[in-house]
């Protein structure tokens, strides 16, 4: 049992606080966030290329935006005051199974500060700072759409990439629907119609985009020894990884690259499997673009070529890359946060209980999940017994 | 004037906003890594200095990235019709949302070198728009 204990496997190197006798700073939000971090990596001798974990107790991304770093672990809990303790065990479980090597937690809050200034300064709440209300919605923006068509538009002049090649994506993804019962739209689409729904924000039509549908889904975990005695054949955890980016879509380096580029070989790594060895792929499907980005950076073909790839059909049923065989957020149902149904059929699909849709002797499969604007990933592979 | 959500103002582009009611565009520059910074912060994202720097943009841009927007998204009226909603990169190295105006919608696409222009806003400050170069 050795190799699942905590005890010893990680510690704390560096800390720094900052108080006032007059129970006020000077400085606050992500400008007194970045002061403590500077001052804990200094107390520890590390620098902020020395980090690759993060960890505050509400949304990361923004953080990890200001400061321009690019970690491949993030902790955001958010249970009130004992929060940071919760993501030292956490983070703590992460360096001991090697996720990730340094790991910066960060906490800052002046409510003496904010309410002297008053309406001037409003406090920043677990988002932080409004970056998107003071850069980008004032542009008249529509997001999510807007920051996934200038994805496509910079996909389509960098590599020529056409609306033929992304409706081919929603095409494969509504064969997998139409087998699926439960799916919400389950006719059978072409290219043309696709191309003929109409145009929100170019270059993305209608049916270039996910649904918006009621959802819900859970999944439980045990210890593989656990597993074996319990109802079901487990589905083991092979590999998994994750790629925070930027929290905005103007923030984010290269609009044709996600963080999946730095999650799915890692992930792929943990596993010790190659694209090739995935027998189903369920991969995050807000819009056709999402997909498309998806295939690039987890490997399955090159950058660029993600057109080329799909659109002689290799995504349907029976066809080389089964992807999405639930119908997917394009056809089967998608309430805002998806990557709980990517979990949910991929594990269906490793016990074999999809019905008509069941790919064939699958056991390998990979639930690729991407949040916010091409935000952040997380990549997980999943196998059953045959692949221990 | 065209309906818009009118951008919030954060104290760490105060420097930024204020310029904007003289319709000119200050971009902080960290004095250490000689880098320009956007959006604006007041420490530097690569060295985590404090030294910034504030100097005026030439105002030239290349498109980016560009969506129009046949249906209005946040602020904007149906009335105004559609609009290109852009990403462009600046001479001076940084990448901002932005609309691209003065020119048929049809006519924004990737690559096409652009300059600063701006619109009103209800306060005095001024909000950086690109148009054709």
């Amino acid at each position: 049992m050795s190799t699942r204990t905590l005890r010893g496997a990680a510690a704390i190197v560096g800390v720094a606080d900052a108080v006032s006798p007059t129970g006020e700073l000077d400085t606050r939000g992500r400008v007194l966030e970045a002061a403590m971090i500077r001052e804990a990596l200094d107390d520890a001798g590390l620098t902020l290329a020395d980090v690759d974990g993060i960890c505050c107790s509400g949304l990361a991304t923004g953080i990890a935006e200001y400061l321009d770093i690019h970690p491949r672990f993030v902790e955001g809990t958010f249970v009130g005051g004992s929060s940071f303790e919760v993501h030292v065990e956490h983070a703590a479980a992460a360096i001991a199974v090697g996720l990730c090597e340094v790991v910066v937690g960060v906490y800052a809050a002046t409510p003496r500060q904010n309410r002297r200034r008053g309406q001037l300064a409003p406090s920043y709440g677990p988002m932080g700072p409004d970056v998107g209300g003071e850069w980008e919605t004032p542009y008249g923006t529509r997001n999510p759409m807007t920051s996934y068509a200038l994805a496509a538009s910079r996909h389509m002049a960098q590599y020529g990439t056409t609306s033929e090649q992304l409706a081919r994506i929603a095409v494969d993804t509504r064969r997998w629907a139409a087998l699926n019962p439960r799916a919400r739209y389950r006719d059978p689409l072409t290219v043309d119609e696709v191309l003929a729904s109409p145009v929100l924000a170019s270059p993305l039509h209608q049916l270039d985009c996910c649904l918006v549908t009621d959802g819900a889904g859970a999944y439980v975990m045990t210890s593989a020894e656990r597993a074996r005695d319990l109802a079901r054949p487990p589905v083991y955890v092979l590999g998994a990884a994750t790629g925070l980016d930027h929290w905005v879509i103007s923030q984010m380096p290269d609009l044709t690259v996600t963080p999946g580029a730095i999650s799915g070989p890692a992930a792929f790594a943990r596993a010790g499997i190659a694209p090739d060895d995935v027998d189903v792929l369920e991969a995050y499907d807000s819009f056709t673009i999402t997909a498309l980005l998806h295939l690039e950076d987890l490997g399955f073909c090159a950058k660029g070529e993600g057109g080329a790839f799909v659109e002689d059909g290799k995504l349907g049923p029976g066809d080389a890359l089964p992807m999405n065989t639930n119908g997917g957020g394009l056809s089967y149902t998608h309430p805002g946060q998806y990557g709980m149904f990517l979990l949910v059929e991929a594990t269906r699909q490793l016990r074999g209980e999809s019905g008509s849709r069941q790919v064939e002797d699958a056991d390998i499969a990979v639930a690729h999940g991407c949040g916010g604007v091409l935000s952040a990933t997380g990549t997980v592979v999943l196998g059953n017994e045959a692949t221990l | 004037m065209t309906t818009r959500f009118e951008p919030t103002a954060s104290d760490e582009a105060a420097t930024f906003w204020e310029a904007t009611r003289e319709q000119q565009f200050v971009l902080p520059w960290c004095t250490e890594c000689e880098l320009a910074i956007w959006y604006p912060r007041l420490v530097c994202p690569r060295c985590f200095d404090t030294a910034i720097e504030w100097r005026e943009t030439s105002g030239a841009a290349t498109v980016y990235a560009c969506s129009i927007h046949w249906k209005p998204g946040t602020g904007r009226a149906e009335e105004d019709g559609p609009y290109v909603v852009a990403l462009v990169d600046l001479e001076e190295g940084v990448r901002m949302m932005t609309n691209v105006i003065e020119c048929a919608p049809v006519d924004v696409v990737v690559g096409m070198p652009v300059r600063l222009a701006w619109e009103p806003l209800s306060d005095g400050r001024h909000l950086p728009v690109f148009r054709p170069a």
